[in-house]
């Protein structure tokens, strides 16, 4: 895909995403209890954190889901107010979100499903629809990136697909669309060591100085692979701490209880991060 | 039912619809004695029990008052041209193609691909007149009178349509398009449509019911089909009559041992409409697939009743239909499979899924089993759904918006059916339509 030109032009040391006091329900329930969190282009976070943390709601408000109310605080991208966008229009503009459990859509195929992805985003900014044909040649190459056969392409979206054929297909996903930010929501979980090998290196393919990645994770194992610039516990629905790479290796040693605890935070739970694959 | 059948009644202006059936059943051109006999027996048949009522247990979510009250007169044929009808028959030029206007044959639109070994396609009404391959022979064998009330009415009246044969041993080597056209206001047509596939013969029949305007016409049709042991009989109903129409189809089929029917019937038109579709499974072996797919929007009014006899033992059924309701319509399936005493080793399945796209569309689906053999497998199931919110989601994150979501999402659930189809040029017709369809939404 080519980036547009307003896509190259990055601002350097400008944040692409500027999340301030962010407060967000599901119902009457308050998930997200004041995040605060800036990511800049060319930047890899980590969001980590035990379930029920908040984490995945991050990741959805930040799509756009429309089952989550923000009741408070303000999201940045680019400069604009992301909060005031619709799901597809963030979409547009660059979002990409990798969901943790990719919806089976039976009788649309995954070739038509991303043609139509890939159009209706280029059409937003104006430029030309890709017919079927040039479509395909852009798939061969990006097919190649997450290890997939082209018959994928004929197949209905994610039906009857493995748990790591859907994965790699968002990756795929991820790759045709070329977002600006892209959200991973627990693209790990599930894995095993040999689609996390190679969607991970997915991933790492698909950096720029231009665009960003939060990785949303329990584990600390996908971080082996996609090494961060920043990781951020995630507990109670607050960022509880903030730290470089480091940070996940700690945590991997004492697991979540030890910040829990030290964060004075009121979450129980005796879950453990587990170690990495080395 | 009572009914007054003096010619006087019958002309004046306030006709009601019992005496002017009556007044165009007595102004019918003669026939030969088996067809006046059968006339007689469906008129006196229909007189005497009248349309059926909600209170009927095959006509509880359907009420035909909107067809009762109205006074609808045979109609003679208008001019109708090739270009009028071009729009309607896929332009497929391997298919012979028949069309009918107000429920008479049309030599002038038909047209016919070529020689077809052995394959007899022709108007039924010529089979009458000349009495050649004797249709008395056939018609009304599967579907007498005494069938209900609206198959009655038709055999009244029953005058013309297409008298298809097969004969032994042979596959029609093209498809048998029968194009009924409805022109003008007020009218019915009966048409009566007679296939006889002999043993191991196959054959690929389509019907659509089209209107070259938006009036308000009724269409009262039968179709039997004879399936010979070792036939296959591949059949397609298409209804797409104009949006104030009503339509009352009944496609009864009879099996023989190992033969085989596949059936779909794709409903979008109409006001109101009923479809029915009866096969008795008579012979072991015999196998049969009912697929269909309604869509109605507005206050349109989509009902779809199936009857599968599973008479001899070992024989497999199939169906699924779907249905996509929006705006005010109101979608109807009733599916039955009673498996005799004898039909042991039965297999049957059956689904109906609806997708409710507004929240004043309804649909009342049942499906019906009665078992009385021990030894059969049979399964059915219903779902009435909405659109999948995480779905919808999921294409927005994709920049997909709510509009294009909705239509994908709507044609993906509707296309599933369609795939069944295995007459591709049909099936590749029906897909367009359908998008067609869901992209421009019809208003009401």
């Amino acid at each position: 895909m080519v980036p547009s030109e307003e896509q190259i032009v990055t601002r350097k040391g400008v944040a692409l995403l500027e999340i301030n006091d962010l407060h967000a329900n599901i119902g009457e329930k308050e998930i997200l209890k004041g995040i605060t969190l800036s990511v800049k282009a060319g930047e890899v976070h980590a969001v980590m954190g035990p379930n029920g943390s908040g984490k995945s709601t991050l990741a959805q408000v930040l799509a756009g889901h429309p089952s989550y109310e923000v009741t408070k605080g303000t999201v940045a991208y680019d400069g604009e107010n992301l909060l005031e966008m619709d799901a597809e229009v963030r979409a547009q503009n660059g979002i990409f979100l990798a969901f943790q459990y990719p919806v089976e859509i039976p009788g649309v195929s995954n070739a038509y499903f991303l043609r139509s992805a890939y159009n209706e985003i280029r059409k937003s900014k104006g430029m030309e629809e890709v017919d079927p044909l040039e479509f395909l040649d852009l798939m061969e190459e990006k097919l190649k990136l997450v290890d997939m056969d082209s018959a994928m392409l004929q197949r209905s979206v994610n039906s009857g697909f493995s748990g790591g054929e859907k994965k790699r297909n968002e990756i795929l996903q991820m790759a045709v669309l070329a977002p600006r930010l892209a959200i991973l929501d627990e693209t790990d979980s599930g894995l095993d060591i040999d689609a996390l090998r190679i969607v991970a290196e997915g991933v790492n393919k698909l950096r720029s100085p231009e665009n960003a990645t939060i990785l949303v994770t329990h584990y600390q194992r996908l971080l082996n692979y996609i090494v961060p610039d920043q990781v951020h516990v995630l507990a109670g629905g607050r960022i509880v701490r903030s730290g470089g790479k480091e940070l996940a290796l700690e945590l991997e040693e004492k697991g979540y209880d030890w910040i829990q605890s030290e964060s004075g935070n009121g979450v129980t739970g005796r879950s453990r991060v587990q170690a990495g694959a080395k | 039912m009572a009914s007054v059948s003096t010619k006087e009644r019958a002309s004046a202006p306030e006709a009601s619809p019992f005496t002017a059936y009556r007044a165009d059943y007595e102004a019918q051109t003669a026939a030969p004695e088996w067809l006046t006999a059968l006339r007689s027996a469906g008129i006196a048949q229909f007189e005497n029990a009248g349309f059926p009522t909600m209170k009927d247990e095959d006509w509880h979510f359907t009420s035909v008052a909107p067809i009762a009250q109205s006074v609808f007169r045979a109609a003679g044929a208008p001019k109708v041209t090739p270009r009028d009808v071009k729009r309607f028959t896929f332009e497929h030029p391997d298919w012979h193609t028949i069309v009918f206007v107000n429920g008479r044959y049309s030599a002038d639109l038909s047209s016919f691909a070529g020689e077809d070994s052995g394959l007899r396609v022709g108007s039924l009404a010529e089979a009458i007149r000349t009495g050649k391959g004797r249709p008395e022979r056939h018609v009304s064998r599967i579907a007498p009178p005494s069938a209900n009330s609206f198959t009655a009415l038709n055999a009244a009246f029953l005058s013309d349509g297409a008298f298809i044969e097969i004969p032994a041993d042979t596959v029609a080597g093209k498809t048998v398009h029968l194009v009924f056209v409805s022109a003008g206001a007020d009218s019915v047509s009966h048409p009566r449509n007679v296939i006889v596939a002999a043993r191991h013969s196959r054959c690929s029949i389509v019907e659509s019911y089209v209107a070259l305007d938006e009036s308000r016409y009724f269409t009262n049709a039968v179709t039997e089909i004879q399936v010979g042991e070792g036939a296959r009989v591949d059949h397609y109903k298409l209804q797409r009559e104009s949006s104030a129409a009503f339509h009352v189809g009944t496609i009864q089929v009879h099996q023989a041992a190992a033969s085989e029917l596949h059936s779909f019937s794709f409903a979008t038109g109409g006001a109101l409409s009923r479809t029915n579709i009866y096969t008795t499974l008579d012979g072991e072996g015999a196998s049969c697939t009912l697929n269909g797919l309604y869509l109605a929007d507005g206050t349109q009014h989509v009902d779809h009743q199936t009857r599968i006899e599973h008479v001899q033992p070992n024989c497999p059924s199939r169906e699924v239909y779907k249905g996509v309701l929006d705006g005010r319509s109101h979608g109807v399936f009733n599916g039955k499979v009673y498996v005799h005493p004898e039909a042991q080793k039965t297999d049957g399945k059956q689904s109906n899924n609806n997708l409710l796209l507004s929240p004043t569309a309804r649909v009342d689906t049942k499906p019906q089993l009665e078992i009385f053999a021990d030894d059969v497998k049979c399964t059915h199931g219903a779902t009435v759904g909405r659109l999948d919110d995480n779905a919808m989601f999921y294409l927005n994150s994709r920049g997909i918006g709510p509009e294009a979501a909705r239509t994908l999402l709507t044609y993906a659930f509707a296309a599933d059916v369609l795939e069944m189809i295995e007459l591709e040029p049909l099936r590749k017709a029906l897909e367009e339509i359908v998008l067609a369809r869901f992209t421009e939404p019809v208003t009401d």
